[in-house]
């Protein structure tokens, strides 16, 4: 008999980041101090910073569905949207406050998942996409037409967002909404990393790999589907909301499928199934895309463009499967130093 | 449960695609403990059966009635949940996934464990440990930690049956459990198959003649979707009838 099945263990190939050696927890260190760095030396930047937490965070519900749960969807930015709408308008009708128009754009974008979820999840594959981009569409094209709504080509004006717990104002600097955006970032990050870990995320790889193994041992693979893609969705529309809170405008763009493709290749980027892909996809993204913006406004879309063939056709994984070979083979250099 | 009853009764069992009748009022019992093969020639309707008794068909007609409860028109993932549990003709397995979580995640899902995201580490233990368990006394658990994609085809045959028993099944449809697995590795299956426990209705779908005769105490002959006899297998060896339409026009 081997030794106490380890819990943490080899189950998900795409689990590794933090798991397995002793010091496997300090890894997380260095994600989340690089972005608490961010907040002291950023200065200008740092309203970038804050639109980089975002994008992180809408990534993140995007590997929920389609990297663990294999939901090929190409409509998260339906969510995104309609939670920023909806953070937006309920500031502008019914109250300022952050956290209560967090909170709802959170639930509406849930509300929205379920009801769509529910509709669609019985396809799979290439129908399933495509019914994923004809419900984005729809809203996109409903978020344009419903005019005295959403402000239509113009965008959601007059968003006033009261201070944070009522003590700290929403700065023109954007030093209080980055550091919102990143406590918001850490608990959706935490409750994801639970999941995935957990025997219901377990099922939803399980799902991904062979519905039909899963269904033979009784799961009821819809319903984990429409759960998952719930989640996914409230996690998207609690991005849009900070992102309508923090920028305190919404645009049409927001509904835009190019939102949900920009995520994709973040994700791409960044390594699909790993929780930390989206992070340093995402935030790498942001940065070369602002970084080649200002080389050149007119060309920066090749330097991502080639950036995306290059990672897909040499790194397995994307830049988390560099950062694996970068540790392994530090860890190689430095000998004995970690058995010492 | 009630020791008399049959754990699984089919009353005519019927099913169509258009003009093709794949299955044409089948009855067959399954007392608790039963051993039954059945055999027919290719096209005899033995998978369309199958799907119907799982539930990947809908029958046009007829019950099937598992524990005394009618599961007629249940879906395939409420029968498992009820007892009736398969393996697949053709390996569906987590390739990605270690032998060890494979067999947890129905540990999991028969514990109706696997909604859980909050506080669930000592439940999933617990699914780790009878996994571990289920995987030694099929004689793999040294691969536990292994992908299921690294195996060879015999062992990821064991791990469907370990998978099926884990999931405690009343009645369990084993659809044709060495196929692809090579002579060589053959006698594992064997050995596996013969320790199922004694309690369990099995149905045994088989191309093997020698496995089923070796395997099943009563067998039942499919051709064209009827049940054309069922016997013993010395009475099915023996009957012209069988002779003639399975085993050969040249033993004839």
């Amino acid at each position: 008999m081997t030794a106490r099945p380890d819990i943490s263990g080899p189950a998900l190939a795409s689990l590794r980041f933090g798991g397995g050696s002793r010091f496997g927890w300090a890894w997380h260190i260095l994600p989340w101090g690089v972005a608490l760095a961010t907040y002291f030396l950023a200065g200008a930047y740092l309203t970038l910073g804050t639109a980089a937490l975002e994008m992180i965070l809408f990534t993140l519900s995007i590997d929920l569905a389609l990297g663990y749960a294999g939901i090929i969807t190409f409509g998260q930015a339906a969510f995104f949207g309609v939670g920023a709408y909806a953070a937006g308008l309920l500031s502008i009708h019914l109250t300022p406050d952050p956290i209560l128009g967090l909170l709802f754009g959170t639930a509406i974008g849930a509300l929205l998942g379920l009801v769509t979820g529910a509709l669609i999840l019985h396809t799979e594959g290439v129908t399933l996409m495509m019914l994923t981009l004809a419900i984005a569409s729809m809203i996109g094209a409903f978020g344009e037409q419903a005019g005295d709504l959403t402000g239509g080509d113009n965008g959601l004006q007059g968003i006033h967002i009261s201070p944070l717990f009522g003590l700290f104002p929403f700065d023109l600097w954007g030093s209080t909404a980055y550091l919102y955006a990143l406590g918001v970032l850490f608990l959706w990050f935490i409750a994801a990393w639970r999941i995935v870990r957990s025997p219901f995320g377990r099922s939803l790889d399980g799902i991904r790999q062979s519905p039909r193994r899963m269904r033979a041992i009784g799961t009821p693979v819809w319903w984990r589907l429409v759960a998952i893609y719930t989640l996914a969705a409230a996690m998207a529309g609690s991005a849009g909301a900070l992102k309508a809170q923090t920028n305190q405008f919404v645009g049409l763009d927001s509904l835009d499928l190019l939102v949900s493709g920009t995520a994709l290749v973040m994700l791409i980027l960044g390594g699909t199934r790993r929780l930390y892909g989206a992070f340093v996809g995402a935030a790498f993204y942001v940065v070369v895309q602002n970084l080649a913006a200002e080389f050149d406004p007119f060309r920066w879309m090749f330097v991502i463009g080639g950036l995306l063939v290059v990672i897909v056709m040499f790194l397995d994984g994307g830049l988390m499967g560099l950062a694996d070979w970068l540790r392994g083979a530090a860890l190689r250099i430095l000998p004995g130093a970690a058995r010492k | 449960m009630n020791g008399d009853s049959p754990a699984l009764s089919v009353r005519g069992l019927s099913k169509s695609f258009g003009a093709l009748a794949v299955a044409q009022a089948i009855d067959l019992d399954l007392e608790p403990g039963a051993r039954v093969g059945l055999i027919g020639p290719n096209g005899a309707g033995k998978t369309s059966f199958v799907n119907l008794l799982t539930g990947m068909l809908r029958a046009d007609a007829g019950s099937i009635v598992l524990d005394g409860g009618d599961i007629t028109g249940l879906k395939p993932e409420a029968r498992v949940r009820r007892g009736l549990v398969r393996t697949h003709q053709i390996n569906t397995l987590l390739m990605e996934t270690s032998l060890r979580d494979n067999v947890a995640i129905a540990v999991a899902e028969r514990e109706n464990f696997a909604w859980r995201f909050l506080r669930f580490t000592p439940q999933w233990r617990r699914c780790l440990a009878e996994a571990e368990a289920q995987l030694a006394s099929l004689g793999i658990d040294e691969l536990a930690d292994r992908k299921v994609a690294e195996l060879p085809y015999g062992q990821q045959r064991l791990l469907e049956i370990a998978i099926a028993l884990v999931l405690k099944p009343r009645v369990l449809l084993l659809d044709e459990p060495a196929a692809g697995v090579p002579a060589a590795e053959a006698h594992a299956i064997h050995a596996a198959l013969d320790k199922l426990p004694a309690d369990i209705a099995i149905l045994m779908i088989e191309h093997d003649m020698d496995l089923v005769f070796r395997f099943a105490r009563r067998i039942a002959v499919l051709v064209q979707g009827r049940v054309l006899t069922t016997g013993t297998p010395r009475e099915i060896a023996a009957d012209p009838q069988v002779r003639a339409v399975y085993l050969g026009r040249s033993a004839a």
